[in-house]
Order: C-alpha cells, then structure tokens, then sequence
C-alpha cells in the first residue's frame, strides 16, 4: 500500500508549525491577549483545545487537501468551506468555553477556552 | 491489500450456497475486474457474478443500473490533479455498458464536486450526460459546501425530492430509494438521516410489501465501517429496522472510495470506488483524507459500478470494474 499522505501534506504541515512558533516567538509582551491559531490537519484540530484571553482573535488555517468547515456546536459562527490553505478567523470577547466541529466531518471536534 | 479493502467482518456461519455472496468471491471479483461494480438483483440475497463477462452474458430481459461516485470535481490535489479525465474514463466504461447491458439509468452516490462551485456542478454534469443516462443524485458532503448549504445542489438535483434531497422511485418491480445523510450534521456524530427523512422512509415503505426488492443508496455508508474517521451514520440503523422485514435489501454507498462489502441476514451492503481519488482502507493512515498512489496505479483503485437486477430467483450479484482496464 502506498503512502497514506503525499509529501507535500506533511512538508505543509511542517512549515505552518514553524510558521506558528515564528509568530508565537515574536510576540510581546504575553500577558496581552495574542492571535492565536488552529491548525486543521490530519482530519483534526491542533490544538484541540486551545486557551486564550478574551479578545483574542484565533484563525484556523486548513492544512489537509480536503475542504473543512469550522462550526460552533450550534451554529453560532460558522466559517465558509475553507480549502487547502484557506483560513478562517473568529474573536472571541466573552470568557467561557467555546465546543466547536467541522460541520462536514463531525467527528472533528475541537474547543477555544476563553478566559478573562 | 485484500483485507485493507474488506474490513467490515461478515456473517461468520457456512451460509446458504447460492445466495451466499463469499468474501473471497467479491474479493477475486474486484481483483480481476479492478474498475466497476455489476449488481444483480433478483428477489434474493446478492451474489457476485464474478466477471463481467458472465454479467454481459446473463439474460437480455435483465435490469442493469450502474453506480459511479465520490467525482470530486474540482479536486486538484497531487492524488489526482485531473478529477475531470478520470470522470471523463469512468464514463467512457459506463458508454460501453450502455452498448453492452443497456442499463436502465444510473445513480451518482455523491460527492459530485468537490467544493460546491457552480463551475464543478457544471463541468460534471456535461461529462456525466455524454452518457445520455438518467442519473438518479444524492449528495455528499462536498456537494451542500456552498453559502445556501446545498441550496445549489437542490437547485440542480432536487426537483421532486423531500428535504434535503430524498426520495425513492420505482424500476422494474424494486423500490429504490435515495438518502440523504450529509446535512445538519451535529458536533462528535457521523453522517445523520435526522428524525424528518427516517418519518419519511417509514411512511415511504409502510404500503410495500415485504417481498419487494429494495435497493437504497445514500453517501456515507449507512452502517460503521469506521467510527474514528466518520465512516458511519449515527441513525442509520433506525433506517435499517425499518427495512429489516424485506426479504432482499441491498445498500448502496460512497463517501470511503474503496470496496467494502458485508452481508447481514438480507441486507447487502456494498460502498463503491471514487473516479477520482483512492483513501486509505480503515485504520491504515492518520487520517481518511486523498491517498497519493504511483500515477501508474492510480486507475486501478477508481472505478464504476455495474448492478444487474433480474425477475425471479436468481440472485443479485456485483461487479467492480477499474478504470485501469
């Protein structure tokens, strides 16, 4: 059987990691409320759960080569289908726990919690 | 490789010859077809006929339908950056179907497009009607992606269906039906019927007698063939009760592009290729998404389908066919 994932997948995967740790090592000072983001990869969320100080704008970026979309539980944001690459970006001003999924492939579920 | 492709455990028990559609009869039926299926159905259990040489040989007062699905159009992606030449060769199998079998009409089990675009709609749509074949549609997730949530789909597909896009017609003495199982999917769950479509299937049915054939096809495979990556409906099997006391049930599937088959009492379950891209058999990668293949293998793991249906009691049986034939 041949390789489940073509390498361009993976080298992707890769440079939007080191892409994240450019941006997170850059930023100062970190009390203040950082962009954060999601990554899509593998048919998951990475992180799954991810912690933020209100105000905080998280963007998920689709890094597999198959369409997600990015849903509150209940719908309320949801984005576009994001292709490869396409990034979706949401604010998030009200602390609390945030459940998320994809609404295409449910089993896709991740959570931002929002803190004070 | 053969049991990557057959996962799904199958009834255990020496079973009733004839009817009994063996694993490894499907299995040297894919081996050597390598690009669609033909079903036979015929009041009974289905059987494969093992070639298609024997299919094309059967009867001429046989019913044939064809099954094609997961086309992805608009899929660029290394595991196949020409989703339009590789419809474009599935349609060209099923011309010669046309010619040799002379189908009655032909389902596409979803997954039409890859992004809902009305281009893709476009591009397949004139590719699948060189076959000058009606298509029965349901859609996949790929296909309801679009700002209305599959308004567009029901704009092409829709006329005359319920909700979402079900429905069921009547050919030659079978009931099919198609299912929609893509829409208002909820957080943690697999593909979903949802309680309006199962109240719905329950009334479609409830006239029909038990010894109807029934054949129902819908995207994601209506039973788990892989929970862990969504390859499973959470309601499937209230649709399934409802069809338990048919004597022949065959269920049609996309949405995995691989083979997997089981049977189960009277009920036939049978997923089809892609005509686009491969994905890994269950469990054999991180993640279900476009398997890269050498492009020299490539059309041996996409393909069409053949199902064959006949009056009487012979039995129903498939055949797969690569492209790469």
């Amino acid at each position: 059987m041949a390789k489940p994932l073509s390498d361009s997948v993976v080298a992707r995967g890769f440079r939007a990691i080191l892409a994240a740790a450019v941006v997170l090592a850059s930023t100062a000072p970190p009390v203040l409320a950082v962009d954060a983001q999601v990554k899509i990869a593998n048919f998951t969320f990475d992180p799954p759960t991810l912690t933020v100080k209100a105000g905080t704008t998280v963007t998920w970026i689709n890094a597999d080569d198959i369409p997600h979309l990015v849903s509150e539980k209940d719908g309320k944001f949801r984005s576009s289908a994001l292709d490869t690459n396409d990034k979706f970006s949401q604010t998030f001003s009200i602390a609390g726990t945030v459940e998320y999924f994809c609404a295409i492939h449910p089993h896709m579920t991740g959570r931002i919690v929002v803190t004070p | 490789m053969i049991d990557e492709v057959n996962p799904v455990s199958e009834p255990s028990e020496a079973e009733d010859g004839p009817l009994r559609l063996s694993r490894r009869g499907a299995l040297e039926c894919m081996v050597w077809a390598g690009t669609g299926i033909l079903w036979t159905l015929s009041g009974g259990v289905p059987k494969s006929l093992g070639l298609i040489g024997d299919a094309l040989a059967a009867e001429a007062s046989a019913f044939t339908f064809l099954q094609i699905s997961d086309s992805h159009i608009g899929f660029n992606k290394p595991a196949n950056p020409d989703a339009l030449g590789t419809l474009r060769e599935a349609i060209g199998k099923v011309k010669e179907l046309v010619v040799k079998t002379r189908p009655a009409f032909m389902i596409h089990t979803g997954d039409i497009t890859h992004l809902s675009k009305p281009d893709e709609f476009d591009n397949a749509d004139q590719i699948i009607g060189e076959a000058k074949l009606k298509v029965h549609y349901v859609p996949g997730e790929h296909d309801v992606i679009d700002e209305g949530l599959g308004k567009a789909y029901l704009a092409r597909y829709g006329k005359g269906t319920m909700g979402a896009g079900w429905y069921s017609f009547d050919d030659h003495g079978v009931h099919f039906i198609g299912l929609v199982n893509v829409v208002d999917l909820k957080a943690g769950g697999l593909g979903r019927l949802g309680a309006d479509q199962l109240a719905w299937l329950a009334d479609d049915l409830k006239d029909k007698s038990s010894s109807t054939p029934i054949v129902v096809f819908a995207h994601i495979p209506l039973w788990t063939v892989y929970a862990q990556w969504g390859w499973g409906t959470d309601d499937g099997l209230q649709a399934l009760n409802l069809l338990k006391r048919f004597g022949s049930v065959t269920v049609l599937n996309g949405h995995i592009h691989q083979i997997v088959q089981k049977v189960e009492g009277n009920m036939t379950f049978h997923t089809a290729r892609s005509t686009c891209f491969p994905q890994p058999a269950p469990g054999t990668a991180p993640a279900p998404g476009p398997m890269t293949v050498p492009a020299d293998q490539l059309r041996s793991m996409l393909g069409i389908a053949s199902v064959e249906v006949r009056i009487g009691d012979k039995p129903l049986a498939i055949t797969d066919t690569t492209l790469a034939g």
